[in-house]
């Protein structure tokens, strides 16, 4: 396959960055997305070129760490994908690929296509976590929890963090993944005791990270590798509401 | 958590969203209702009698200064909530198809919302205005108000400015109907989409073709014949 790709090329935090167009050859179609940033960073390297930076870890779909935004989509075409999935069959030969790093206040450009992700970091710090000292593991059966809600729980805790919902979202609202991390514990009896308190701590991080707020258009559950539902974001609204009224 | 706290922080200021777009739809029932007296073919006299009580019920008054705020409050909220949307991406993307994955409607509230409340200004300054305010309609000497709403809808501009009205307020109303819901956290995989399906049904029958019909009808001489 041979591609034209128009890549967002940025120095550094305070550059303003822009758009480089690069000619890639002989691309086979059995390659991932990012295998082929490889082969492209391979060449730019033997042409004493400066490598494109890009954030990777896994490469198996569960990092959450590509924050590529591939021609108007949050890790490119397919549904339910990370970048690393993203194999080059989802693309035509001679076509030309927009690849953008995500875009919002909340998320800046580190480099190129990586951005800094740490304010989901200081959101779970605000309390995404149940600090109560577990000792050893229980039996598994001390702690009878309904099927349903174990796995409505788990659905939630399949959020890898990668911040799709963000860069999906028109107003780069960040309440898909906030509802992930506060439902996965306010389903669970461990996570009862900050139940409330992490429902108003998370949302007020949220709020001083400079994201923006949900009007339930839905483009983040759409594109969410993972995906994660809706019906969280319902629940976070509840948790909020219910900790501001019993509090 | 202060209530003031509450109210500025972005879920309050969603919650206050979906109460007072609620509490708006349940006024677009009531006054639908009163409309509808319209059609009675009793010369407008159950409508006028209507409208007469509603103006001397201290009840309704009442509701009436919750009804200004209503629209105050989900004005303000929504200016303040775009506005910070609109900054929360400082660099926008060059390429962005998220028309793929969502509804042109969900994504234009604050359009849709503004085009209403310009239409709000006209209608209150068209028929309340001079019902209740300068007198000009309704008092002793005057046209009574049946007969002023079927002047009204004699006018095509008037008549076409309605109808538009009533299509972005249903367009509106069908993805916030449900995200209110949502937005208060009163949601359940079980009723989603059964809450769905009467927010579009609320939207486009009750309200759309509600209060689409009256100029319509009143236009082409289908009702209001003996006004």
């Amino acid at each position: 396959m041979n591609l034209t790709l128009k890549v967002w090329r940025q120095k550094n935090k305070n550059d303003k960055g822009g758009f480089a167009t690069y000619q890639v050859d002989g691309i086979s179609h059995e390659m991932s997305f990012l295998e082929m940033f490889d082969v492209l960073n391979e060449r730019l390297i033997q042409k004493n070129e400066e490598p494109i930076a890009f954030d990777h870890d896994c490469r198996e779909g569960i990092c959450g760490m590509c924050s590529m935004f591939i021609n108007g989509r949050a890790h490119g075409p397919w549904t339910r994908t990370t970048v690393c999935q993203l194999h080059m069959r989802a693309f035509k030969d001679g076509e030309t690929i927009v690849i953008e790093p995500w875009r919002a206040k909340g998320f800046p450009v580190l480099k190129d296509l990586m951005v800094d992700r740490s304010a989901f970091d200081r959101i779970i710090a605000a309390g995404g976590f149940v600090s109560v000292n577990t000792g050893n593991a229980q039996d598994a059966n001390c702690l009878p929890i309904p099927k349903p809600d174990a796995d409505e729980s788990f659905s939630a805790a399949a959020c890898i963090g990668c911040g799709a919902c963000v860069a999906s979202c028109k107003n780069s609202s960040a309440m898909l993944f906030v509802s992930a991390k506060v439902s996965q514990l306010a389903l669970l009896p461990q996570g009862q005791v900050e139940r409330k308190q992490r429902a108003l701590d998370m949302v007020a991080q949220m709020d001083a990270e400079g994201f923006g707020n949900c009007t339930n258009t839905g483009s983040c559950e759409a594109e969410c590798p993972k995906g994660i539902s809706l019906t969280h974001i319902a629940r976070l609204n509840r948790e909020y509401l219910l900790a501001n009224v019993l509090e | 958590m202060t209530i003031e706290q509450f109210i500025t922080s972005s879920l309050g200021r969603k919650t206050v969203m979906a109460a007072t777009g609620l509490f708006l739809c349940v006024f677009l029932v009531e006054h639908l209702y009163g409309n509808l007296l319209l059609f009675f073919s009793d010369g407008g006299a159950a409508f006028v009698a209507y409208s007469h009580d509603a103006v001397h019920s201290i009840i309704i008054r009442s509701i009436e200064v919750f009804l200004f705020v209503a629209i105050l409050l989900h004005v303000v909220q929504a200016t303040y909530l775009t506005r910070q949307n609109s900054v929360a991406r400082p660099v926008k993307y060059a390429v962005y198809k998220v028309n793929e994955t969502s509804s042109w409607f969900s994504r234009n509230m604050g359009i849709t919302g503004s085009l209403i409340f310009f239409f709000i200004v006209v209608h209150l300054w068209h028929f309340f205005v001079p019902y209740r305010i300068t007198g000009t309609v309704g008092g002793e000497s005057s046209t009574n108000v049946a007969q002023a709403v079927k002047e009204a809808f004699q006018n095509g501009w008037y008549v076409s400015l309605y109808v538009v009205a009533v299509v972005v307020l249903s367009f509106h109303l069908n993805h916030g109907f449900q995200s209110a819901f949502r937005s208060l956290g009163l949601n359940s995989k079980k009723y989603t989409q059964l809450l769905s399906l009467f927010g579009s049904f609320f939207a486009f029958i009750i309200v759309g073709v509600g209060f689409a019909s009256f100029p319509i009808l009143f236009y082409f001489g289908i009702a209001g014949s003996t006004i």
